[in-house]
């Protein structure tokens, strides 16, 4: 639609219509490291209530036919820092901590003794990478269960043997293909991918699966600064699929 | 009465009408020529108005506001998703299975935003959100508004494609412009929609491809749902190029069109 107006009438609407665009230069404050790097967080933050809002608590990753799984040999191995903290797998125990009616230590044979749950799930990388695998262990709900806890805890926080931590929120953690894992292929879990126990959720990234499992915790209130290894650096803490 | 219309005539006829010293008596007189007051007052105090008769412009207002607002969020956007989506990709630079890996393309730092990969993913998980919501008042703007049919490209547009294809590339003779958009601007820009609808149901796939199953299978699974992503960019990148240059070489007019929605003397004719 063309119209005819007086070159004064053009610059000033001109004028008038630049301005109305000026909420826009707000983003220009994302060009400032020191307000982007606390914006970018929070748009994580943002980002992980999104998702928490998006996981349904009973939908199933896919499954996948034994045809369909990687070798065992290519399942990559995958540490932050080494494959084998060396943990003595005959004394080794689980300690259960927090908001449990039955804290204390537990070993692989309680957990072992439980309903087994085998599974060929998809495990994916942050880094974008993916491998189909076989796991098998109890339901850590099943877990929670024996050991009574809160099921209306917000979290469950866990410390491994290598010194790296993680923290899950509960509906994750609850969920019918989250498992205490300890064995891959049927065989028990090697050395390097976190015997004797790993956590296994095919709900989450690889990074949320920590191996070499030493203490977990039931809790409503996440240590400060220990949300988990990578998120503290800046990792998505929800980390879900 | 007769005097409105008088009035009328006189904006329609202008620069050049005459109707001046007719026009002038009547509207002193008239009593229903509020509109005009300022012109009325104005004559007497400048007997020779009829020299001083401002040129009027042609213009168009070409973008309205949540045009130009979604085109400028989308641009920045797309800056920033782009170079941490490359930052991102360096983490695992290859397709398909972790092993073999392949390295397909070495992308240099400096290209790349975030410094990390976590940092790179910070700038991604935030910027998708500006993305997708610019992408859908856009969208949703132009369909309500029926703006979209200065830009959607429609069959009817294929024959223009080329001969307009000729005259940039080729030096060939330039088709007569029609409206606001020539077809290969149609096809252009109609293009990005479609690029970025694509990247952002892909980029849904890949954040949640456990909720979105459904979603992943459509593409064709996991893997390839990470290549369409990718291509989505490469989409955007070959038309960035050419966007610009093309801004470039018709001028400032063009250019400040996006930002103040006016474009003075536009190419086409209504």
């Amino acid at each position: 639609m063309i119209t005819r107006l007086e070159d004064k009438d053009l610059k000033r609407q001109s004028r008038r219509q630049l301005l109305k665009l000026a909420p826009v230069a707000a983003l220009g404050v994302f060009a400032f490291p020191k307000v982007s790097d606390r914006l970018v967080a929070a748009g994580v933050r943002f980002s992980d209530w999104a998702s928490g809002g998006l996981f349904r608590s009973q939908h199933p990753a896919a499954t996948f036919s034994n045809s369909e799984v990687v070798p065992f040999e290519k399942f990559p191995y995958n540490g932050y820092d080494v494959l084998d903290p060396e943990v003595d797998l005959e004394k080794w125990t689980l300690t259960v901590e927090g908001d449990v009616q039955h804290s204390g230590e537990y070993k692989l044979a309680q957990i072992q003794a439980m309903p087994k749950v085998s599974q060929n799930t998809r495990h994916v990388c942050v880094e974008g990478w993916d491998v189909v695998g076989s796991f098998g262990g109890a339901r850590i709900s099943d877990f929670l269960t024996l050991v009574g806890a809160n099921m209306g805890a917000r979290f469950l926080e866990v410390e491994c043997a290598d010194d790296y931590y993680e923290s899950i929120d509960m509906a994750s953690v609850l969920h019918p293909q989250s498992l205490l894992c300890y064995e891959m292929y049927g065989q028990p879990l090697d050395r390097g991918h976190g015997a004797p126990l790993r956590l296994q959720m095919p709900t989450k990234l690889g990074y949320k699966q920590a191996k070499y499992l030493e203490t977990i915790r039931v809790t409503n209130v996440l240590k400060p600064g220990r949300a988990g290894y990578w998120e503290d650096q800046g990792y998505s803490w929800f980390g879900g699929l | 009465m007769e005097n409105e219309e008088k009035n009328e005539e006189k904006k329609d006829t202008a620069p050049q009408a005459e109707p001046g010293p007719i026009a002038k008596s009547d509207l002193v007189e008239g009593t229903e020529a509020k509109p005009e007051t300022a012109a009325a007052e104005a004559a007497p105090i400048q007997p020779v108005a009829k020299a001083e008769e401002p040129a009027l412009v042609r213009a168009a207002y070409e973008h309205p506001l949540p045009i130009r607002i979604t085109h400028w969020v989308s641009a920045i956007s797309l800056f920033v998703l782009v170079t941490s989506g490359l930052r991102i990709f360096r983490a695992f630079p290859s397709f398909g299975p972790k092993i073999p890996e392949k390295v397909l393309l070495d992308i240099p730092k400096s290209l790349t935003l975030g410094g990390w990969l976590g940092g790179a993913l910070q700038w991604h998980f935030t910027f998708m959100w500006f993305f997708a919501a610019s992408g859908v008042v856009y969208v949703a703007y132009q369909v309500i508004s029926g703006h979209y049919r200065t830009m959607l490209f429609t069959p009817r547009d294929i024959a223009g494609v080329w001969p307009m294809a000729r005259h940039y590339f080729l030096f060939g003779p330039k088709p007569p412009a029609t409206g606001q958009y020539n077809p290969l601007q149609k096809l252009a820009y109609t293009s990005t929609v479609a690029f970025g609808a694509l990247a952002l149901l892909t980029g849904i796939v890949l954040y949640k491809p456990v909720q979105f199953s459904w979603l992943a299978f459509l593409f064709g699974g996991f893997h390839l749902t990470r290549v369409w992503h990718f291509v989505a960019m490469c989409g955007f990148l070959a038309f960035i190029p050419g966007h610009l240059i093309m801004v470039l070489l018709h001028g400032w007019a063009n250019f400040y069109s996006m930002l103040s929605g006016w474009k003075r003397e536009p190419e086409y004719q209504e």
